[in-house]
C-alpha cells in the first residue's frame, strides 16, 4: 500500500528543505531579472508587469504570482530569447521535445544536463552501475537531450557510452498511418544493432533503454546473461505492472532497475529507492531545489491536491539557465509524500493527462 | 471481491493493475480483474508450447470438449481464490453486462451445443474427412491422399463484450489442436475464463490456455506475436486487420432479410420472422437483421415490424419479460441515440417504431440507459440509415428491385432470402456479397453449427500439403 501521510520525525528535514527552496527560489529569481544576467524573454516579460519579481518573489510559493507557464512560448524563435546574459559567450545546446507535428519546444541548455545527471549519478548504487563500465545508450537522440545526457552519465563514472538512435516522430507518424508492420521492423531494427554492440563489447555493464525497447530487447537476449548489472528506464509511461514485470521477469530480479520521470524542460526526477510496500507505484521525487513537481486540481490549477489523490502534473524549473513557473504538463499522476530520502513532495503512477478530449499518442518507444 | 486472474501457461497471475467490474444498474463492485501489460503477452506467447496439444488425437480432444460442455453447464469451477457454479456465472454475465438473464442462459446453451457437438461442429469445418488425418498428417479420403499442417501454431482470439454467444467461434480451436491466447472483453470476462476453466477440469492440460484481460496495446501485440487469430469488433478496431490474413475479422455483419415480389405480396406471413431476426438476442449480434430489402410494400412492412418492436419495454435484466440489454454506459446509448437523429434530419427517413411508442427510443434509468427498437423506413436506399448496424434492434426497410438486391444490399455476413424465385435464388447464389445464405423463413441467427461462416477456423489453423509417400515393400 502506497504512503499517503507525511511520516513522524520528517517534518523537521521537510522545514528545513522548504527553506532551502525558498532561499533558491530567490536566488534564481534575482538572477533571471536581473539585466546583467538575465535572459531576454523573462526581462521582456518583467517590463510587462506592474509589479518587480525581485521584489515580491520571496519563497516559493509566491511563484504563483507569475501566469502559468506557457509551453507555446517555447516554440519557435528566437531561440537566443532564452539564452541568460550571463551565458552569452558560453557554448550553448538547443533541446527539443514534442515535434511529431508542428514546432517542438525548444529549451537551451550550457550545462543543466549534465548537472542534473551527475546528481542523479549521485543516486546509482555501484554494484548495479559499476564505476568504469560502458553503457549502452538505447533511445532517442537527435533533438533530445537523452544522447548527450546519458553520455555525460556514462563518462562522469569512468565508463563510455554506445548509442543507438531511435526516432520518435517517425515512430507517431508510423503509429498514425496505421502502418504498425513498419512501426515493429523499426524497432527491430533499433533493437538489431542494440544486440551487435551488446555482444561485441563485453564491457558494457550498464544500459538506458526506454520501456518498449527494453521489452524487446529482453525478448530477444537474458541481459543477465549479456552481464548487463543495471537498467535505466525511461522516457515514457511506466505502469506499477510494466515495472513488476521489468523487475521480476525481464531482469530476472537480478538486475538493478532505475525507472525515471524526466523532460527536457524539467530535467530528471528520480525513483525512489524500491521499497515493496509502495505495490510497484513507481514513485518520483523531482531534483529540488532544481526542479520542483507539483500535483494540482485540473480545475483549480491553484490548489494542490491531497496526498494520495490524482491531479495534473505542474512543474517547475529553477537553474541559472532556465526558469519556468508552473508549467502544467500533459500528465497527471498521484501526489505522495516527502520520505526520508527525499524530503519533498513526490508524484506517482504519472501518466497521460485524462482531461485532454484527444488522446496523445504515447508510449512509443 | 471476487478477483478475476490472468492465466499465464493456464496457471493465475495476480496483477498489481486491475479494472473493477461493477453491476451494471447499481453500480456496485463485483469483481477485480487483474490486468497484463503487454509485454507479458508477447513474452508469454513466446514461451508457449504449441505443441501441447499434440499428445491427444482429435477425437480424444472430442471426448475431452465433451465432458467440458457439462462441466461448463453444471460444475463449480474455479475463479480466483472462489468456486463459480453454473447460475453464479449466469448472474455475473448478466450483472456486469447488462443483457437479460434470459439471453444470458439461451447464449451459455449456445457455447454448450457448440462444445458438446463438437464433432459435427468440426465436420461441418473440415468439410467430413476423417480427422485421424489431422492426427498422422496425412491419409486416405476419397480413395486419394489427404494431408494437412497446423500453421496456426498458437491461437489468439481479441474477444467482444456484447454478445456472449460469440465465444462458440473459437472453441473449436482447442479441438484442432491449437493452443488458446485470449483477450476478454472488458465487461465480460466471465465466459471465456469459464470456458477455459471447464476444458482444464475436463483434462486438457492447462498449459493450452492464455487468459489477458489487457488494454488496446496488449490486444495489438497479442494479434501481431500469435500465428492465427480471430478479432471482434467495429469497423475502426478491425480497419489495421483487414488486410491480414492471419487475423480473421467478425466486423460488423449487416446481415439482412430480403422479400421477393411474392413474398412482398404476402408481406405479413414474414412480419414475425423478420421481427425475431431483428431483436433475438437483444439484437446486439452480428447475426442480427439490421435491413429489410423489398422489392414494394416496403412501408406496410415496416410499420408492421414496427409496430411489434414498438412494445419492447425496458425491463431490468433480471425481469423473465426482459428483451433489451442495458446500456452500462449511458453515454454509449446516447451517442448511438444521436447518430439515428442525425441521420433522420436528412431525406424522407422516419423511425417508425418511435411513432408507433410516441416516446424516444433512449431510456435513462438511474445510472444505466436503453434503446428501444427503431425501426426506419428508408424510401432511398442510399440514405445514410439505409445500410447500419447498432447494438440494439434496429433495422432499416428499404425497397429495391430484386434484379438489383444481390449488388445493392452490400457486404452482408447473413442474409435470409423468403423466396423461391429460381433466378433471384441464383442471382443470390452468385453474389460475393453474402457470406451466409438462407432460402425461406429462416431467421438470421438461426446458425447451424457445420456451416461455418465468416471464415473457416479449420482452413485458417491448417493448411492443405501435397503429399506423396512410397509404398510400404
Amino acid at each position: 500500500m502506497v504512503q499517503t501521510h507525511v511520516e513522524t520525525g520528517l517534518a523537521a528535514d521537510v522545514e528545513s528543505w522548504r527553506e532551502k527552496l525558498d532561499a533558491h527560489t530567490r536566488e534564481i529569481v534575482a538572477w533571471h531579472f536581473d539585466p546583467s544576467t538575465g535572459c531576454p524573454f523573462w526581462l521582456e516579460y518583467a517590463k510587462k508587469l506592474d509589479w518587480d519579481p525581485r521584489e515580491e518573489i520571496h519563497a516559493y510559493a509566491d511563484l504563483r504570482k507569475f501566469e502559468p507557464f506557457e509551453d507555446e512560448w517555447l516554440r519557435g524563435g528566437p531561440v537566443r530569447r532564452w539564452v541568460p546574459k550571463a551565458y552569452a559567450n558560453d557554448p550553448v545546446y538547443v533541446f527539443e521535445t514534442g515535434g511529431s507535428t508542428g514546432v517542438p519546444k525548444s529549451r537551451i541548455n550550457v550545462n543543466d544536463f549534465r548537472i542534473d545527471y551527475e546528481i542523479f549519478s549521485d543516486t546509482l548504487s555501484d554494484d548495479d552501475f559499476p564505476r568504469n563500465a560502458d553503457w549502452l545508450m538505447l533511445g532517442p537522440s537527435g533533438p533530445r537531450r537523452l544522447r548527450l545526457a546519458v553520455e555525460h552519465l556514462a563518462q562522469y563514472r569512468g565508463g563510455i557510452s554506445f548509442c543507438v538512435d531511435m526516432d520518435p516522430r517517425w515512430v507517431v507518424k508510423l503509429i498514425k498511418s496505421g502502418r504498425v508492420d513498419m512501426m515493429h521492423e523499426y524497432k527491430e531494427h533499433v533493437v538489431n544493432q542494440a544486440l551487435t554492440l551488446l555482444r561485441a563489447h563485453d564491457n558494457i555493464q550498464c544500459l538506458f533503454a526506454t520501456p518498449k525497447l527494453l521489452e524487446a530487447l529482453c525478448e530477444r537476449v537474458s541481459l543477465v546473461k549479456m552481464g548487463i548489472k543495471g537498467v535505466f528506464c525511461g522516457g515514457t509511461q511506466l505502469t506499477r505492472q510494466f515495472h513488476r514485470f521489468a523487475r521480476e521477469e525481464l531482469l530476472e530480479g537480478k538486475i538493478g532497475f532505475y525507472p525515471t520521470y524526466g523532460n527536457t524542460l524539467m530535467g530528471l526526477a528520480c525513483h525512489k529507492p524500491f521499497d515493496p510496500a509502495d505495490d510497484f507505484c513507481v514513485i518520483y521525487h523531482p531534483p529540488c531545489p532544481r526542479a520542483l513537481i507539483e500535483v494540482v486540481d485540473p480545475d483549480n490549477t491553484d490548489e494542490l491536491v491531497g496526498y494520495g489523490e490524482v491531479g495534473r502534473v505542474r512543474l517547475t524549473t529553477l537553474t541559472k539557465e532556465f526558469f519556468m513557473p508552473g508549467f502544467l504538463e500533459r500528465d497527471e499522476a498521484l501526489r505522495l509524500p516527502p520520505c526520508q530520502k527525499y524530503p519533498w513532495d513526490g508524484v506517482g503512477d504519472v501518466r497521460p493527462f485524462s482531461g485532454f478530449a484527444t488522446p496523445i499518442v504515447e508510449g512509443v518507444y | 471481491m471476487l478477483h478475476i486472474p490472468i492465466l499465464r501457461n493456464g496457471n493465475p497471475y495476480t496483477s498489481v493493475e486491475s479494472v473493477e467490474l461493477v453491476h451494471h444498474a447499481t453500480g456496485d463492485p463485483m469483481a477485480s480483474v487483474s490486468q497484463a501489460n503487454s509485454g507479458m503477452v508477447v513474452r508469454d506467447i513466446g514461451n508457449m508450447d504449441d505443441c501441447v496439444l499434440e499428445s491427444f488425437t482429435v477425437r480424444e480432444l472430442f471426448d475431452l470438449s465433451r465432458k467440458a460442455a457439462e462441466l461448463f453447464m453444471t460444475a463449480s469451477l474455479p475463479v480466483g481464490d472462489e468456486m463459480q457454479t453454473f447460475d453464479d456465472y449466469v448472474n455475473q454475465l448478466s450483472s456486469s453486462t447488462g443483457m437479460p438473464v434470459g439471453y444470458c442462459r439461451n447464449n451459455a446453451a449456445k457455447i454448450h451445443r457448440v462444445m458438446d457437438e463438437i464433432e459435427i461442429v468440426v465436420g461441418g469445418l473440415t468439410r467430413g474427412f476423417d480427422v485421424d488425418i489431422l492426427d498422422q498428417g496425412y491419409g486416405t479420403h476419397n480413395g486419394g491422399t489427404l494431408s494437412y499442417f497446423r500453421e496456426g501454431r498458437i491461437f489468439g482470439a481479441v474477444l467482444p463484450s456484447n454478445s456472449p454467444g460469440v465465444h462458440s467461434l473459437w472453441i473449436p480451436a482447442i479441438s484442432l489442436k491449437a493452443p488458446i491466447v485470449l483477450k476478454p472483453g472488458r465487461e465480460e470476462p466471465w465466459t471465456p475464463f469459464r470456458v477455459i476453466q471447464a476444458f482444464i477440469a475436463a483434462g486438457v492440460p492447462k498449459e493450452a490456455f492464455g487468459f489477458y484481460p489487457t488494454d488496446h496495446g496488449g490486444a495489438a501485440e497479442l494479434l501481431r506475436c500469435v500465428d492465427r487469430s480471430m478479432i471482434f469488433g467495429d469497423a475502426n478496431t478491425t480497419r489495421p486487420y483487414e488486410n491480414n490474413r492471419n487475423v480473421e475479422i467478425h466486423g460488423p455483419g449487416y446481415s439482412k432479410v430480403l422479400l421477393d415480389d411474392k413474398a412482398a405480396d404476402n408481406w405479413q406471413d414474414c412480419v414475425d420472422m423478420i421481427v425475431a431476426s431483428i431483436e433475438t438476442n437483444g439484437g446486439r449480434s452480428c447475426i442480427n437483421a439490421s435491413a429489410v430489402w423489398t422489392p414494394k410494400n416496403g412501408r406496410k412492412i415496416a410499420e408492421a415490424v414496427a409496430e411489434q418492436l414498438a412494445k419492447r419495454q425496458a425491463l431490468p435484466a433480471d425481469d423473465p419479460n426482459a428483451t433489451l440489454a442495458a446500456f452500462a454506459n449511458p453515454l454509449v446509448a446516447e451517442r448511438i441515440s444521436d447518430v439515428i437523429d442525425h441521420g433522420l434530419r436528412e431525406g424522407d427517413a422516419v423511425d417508425l417504431a418511435e411513432q408507433f411508442r410516441g416516446s424516444p427510443r433512449l431510456v435513462k434509468q438511474g445510472r444505466i440507459a436503453y434503446l428501444l427498437p427503431s425501426v426506419v423506413w428508408c424510401p432511398d436506399r442510399e440514405h445514410a440509415l439505409a445500410n447500419r448496424e447498432f447494438l440494439f434492434p434496429f433495422a432499416s426497410v428499404i425497397e429495391c428491385p430484386t434484379s438489383e438486391m444481390p449488388n445493392a444490399i452490400g457486404k452482408s455476413l447473413i442474409v435470409s432470402a423468403i423466396t423461391d424465385d429460381p433466378e433471384f435464388r441464383k442471382a443470390l447464389m452468385d453474389s460475393p456479397n453474402i457470406d451466409r445464405l438462407n432460402f425461406g423463413m429462416v431467421p438470421t441467427f438461426k446458425i447451424s453449427w457445420d456451416q461455418p461462416h465468416e471464415g473457416n477456423l479449420f482452413e485458417h489453423l491448417y493448411r492443405q500439403r501435397a503429399f506423396q509417400i512410397e509404398p510400404a515393400a
